[in-house]
């Protein structure tokens, strides 16, 4: 077999395994910790005998392990099953929902990765001179701030005190492309602001090390300019790290998201999360546990695979 | 110690600082924790230097108060997450074969899953107190130095110094302690300063979220939850926090900064 193949199907089984796992691993923990369902909707006064008959009720009694299965098969159907406190189908709920965090998450992609690798490229061209050094400055001032609070920041200064966008980004299907991207404005900045951070730092520190092999040096001893070096001899040597580095970065993404929806009451998984750790609804925080898990694993799956692509060593086997 | 760069001693004194702080938080602060004693959200005056909050209680005695639970569920969660941490990837380092394999096998699993959505689901069936929240925290990021405290062992396990302790029959606890340890220190110093930031960020967000420290203790992340709605109608109170962790972190940074190059400047090599 082509090793290129090879390594892909190895890759992607491993993925796989994976997200077994962390489904059993994230079913565990509810299993293993104090507390269930049954004592979730009664509280903590219940009596034993009514917990007993709950518990009867909605099939707690019978061993983990079958529950575990079939969970985990209803989930490959689509069948999540009910939230506790409204009873609703969880699999409907979250439909809509798991479309507007995508629809979020895929704006702040689109405005941040190509602008972290142009930050990263110029950081490296005027290395250790100001705009390096600024662009440092600020990528580490937002790596130490929380997301929820460069949010707060922003609303407070470009939506009430510029009168900019709106501090709440209310969407809903009857809005139009154009009012869509105006409501999610502040949110996409703030998971702008966050990733680009660590993806233009990440960058950076990818180019540099290419930066170091010999053929660069041979290529500024035959007297390139600096462009040329970095965008000929550079730029196609580090874009398996940085394809790397944008992948796991989609995959923090992600998880911003969660807090950033909070933020800005967006109506997305994150918030619908949240909502329901508070409520101590576990069938709503196993779905969303795992649904997050599985994008989160899936990214970092494809960031792995590209980069077995991207190397030409394995490309030509010998 | 004494060439020490103007950035690493401005980032030590400040650290210094709020840690200074955190101790003496009670003769420090001019009211009490939850004593009200203005009205909602006044502006900051001679009387309450940065105003007061949501429900009159003065902010800077608040931010002060925060400032300790904040800095010290933090600590707990970074010791406990490098004891734990750094003495289970050095014993894989030392056992290798199926020991290794278990706990490395193991902490791939918990790291696939990232750590904020982990211990929200671990928070939705254990009732959150401040002894909850360190022992989440602290296992999950464990994980984190796990790695990188095995990846160093690995290669300090192999030198001649390690392999003299061996033969002249030492057990594996002054292998860990005496032969290892002392040449882990410096990576696993400047990891320090980083994993402590994560904890400041990690505790301020879930309390944020309503699932960290619960009122009426106060701690950074917790004043922007009661402090939000204020922002709308202009009034910054939820804006302190932002400034405090901002600099605790990037402080912090610069002193974990300096410690990672007087340990990489000793390696050779361009650039």
């Amino acid at each position: 077999m082509h090793p290129i193949v090879k390594l892909v199907s190895q890759r992607f089984a491993l993925g796989l395994l994976l997200l077994f796992g962390a489904s059993a691993m994230i079913f565990g923990l509810t299993e293993a910790l104090p507390g269930d369902a049954a004592q979730a909707v009664l509280g903590q006064s219940a009596t034993p005998e009514s917990l007993a008959n709950l518990r009867e009720e909605m099939g707690l009694d019978r061993p983990a392990l079958t529950r575990y299965f079939e969970w985990l098969g209803g989930i490959l159907q689509g069948d999540l099953g009910q939230s506790l406190t409204n009873k609703l189908d969880i699999a409907e709920s979250i439909g809509n929902r798991l479309g507007n965090t995508l629809f979020l998450a895929f704006w702040a992609a689109i405005v941040s990765v190509p602008l972290a690798i142009f930050l990263g490229l110029l950081a490296v061209r005027y290395r250790n001179r100001w705009p390096d050094k600024l662009i440092s400055a600020v990528t580490l001032t937002t790596i130490s701030i929380p997301e929820f609070l460069i949010g707060y920041v922003l609303v407070y200064f470009v939506a009430v005190k510029l009168g900019m966008f709106s501090p709440l980004a209310m969407i809903n299907d009857s809005m139009s492309l154009g009012q869509k991207l105006n409501a999610i404005a502040l949110p996409v900045i703030v998971l702008t602001m966050v990733v680009l951070a660590h993806m233009m730092r990440m960058t950076r520190a990818a180019i540099l090390n290419v930066m170091q092999s010999a053929y660069i040096e041979t290529a500024e001893l035959k007297g390139l300019t600096n462009f040329t070096i970095i965008y000929r001899h550079a730029l196609p040597n580090a874009i398996a790290p940085i394809v790397n580095v944008v992948m796991l970065n989609l995959a923090y993404l992600v998880v911003g998201v969660v807090v950033v929806e909070v933020v800005f009451v967006y109506p997305g998984m994150g918030q619908y999360l949240v909502d329901h750790v508070t409520k101590r609804d576990v069938p709503v925080v196993l779905a969303c546990g795992v649904i997050f898990a599985a994008i989160y694993i899936g990214l970092n799956m494809l960031a792995d695979i590209v980069a077995i692509l991207a190397n030409p060593r394995l490309r030509h086997p010998k | 110690m004494k060439n020490i760069p103007i950035s690493a001693a401005i980032g030590l004194f400040l650290t210094a600082m709020y840690f200074v702080g955190a101790i003496f938080a009670p003769l420090l602060a001019p009211y009490g924790m939850a004593e009200v004693v203005g009205d909602v959200w006044e502006p900051s005056s001679s009387e309450y230097l940065l105003g007061t909050d949501n429900i009159g209680r003065d902010l800077l005695s608040r931010m002060i108060y925060g400032g300790r639970t904040t800095i010290f569920v933090a600590t707990m969660a970074t010791i406990l997450s490098f004891t734990t941490g750094s003495i289970l990837g050095f014993l894989a380092a030392v056992l290798g074969g199926w020991a290794d394999q278990v706990m490395s096998r193991t902490v791939d699993l918990i790291m696939s899953i990232p750590s904020l959505i982990t211990a929200l689901v671990v928070l939705a069936m254990v009732p959150v107190t401040i002894p909850v929240l360190i022992l989440v925290m602290g296992f999950l990021d464990a994980t984190r130095v796990y790695r990188l405290a095995r990846a160093v062992a690995v290669d300090i396990n192999v030198m001649d110094y390690v392999e003299a302790a061996k033969l002249r029959g030492e057990g594996r606890a002054w292998v860990i302690f005496r032969e290892i340890l002392p040449n882990a220190l410096s990576p696993l110093v400047a990891e320090l300063g980083l994993r402590f930031i994560f904890m400041v960020l990690f505790i301020s967000t879930l309390s944020f979220l309503g699932l960290g420290v619960q009122p009426p203790l106060a701690d950074w992340g917790g004043i922007v939850k009661e402090n939000k709605d204020g922002i709308v109608y202009g009034i910054g109170a939820a804006l302190y926090p932002a400034v405090a962790i901002a600099t605790l972190a990037i402080s912090v940074n610069l002193v974990a900064d300096w410690v990672l190059n007087r340990t990489t400047s000793l390696k050779g090599g361009r650039g």
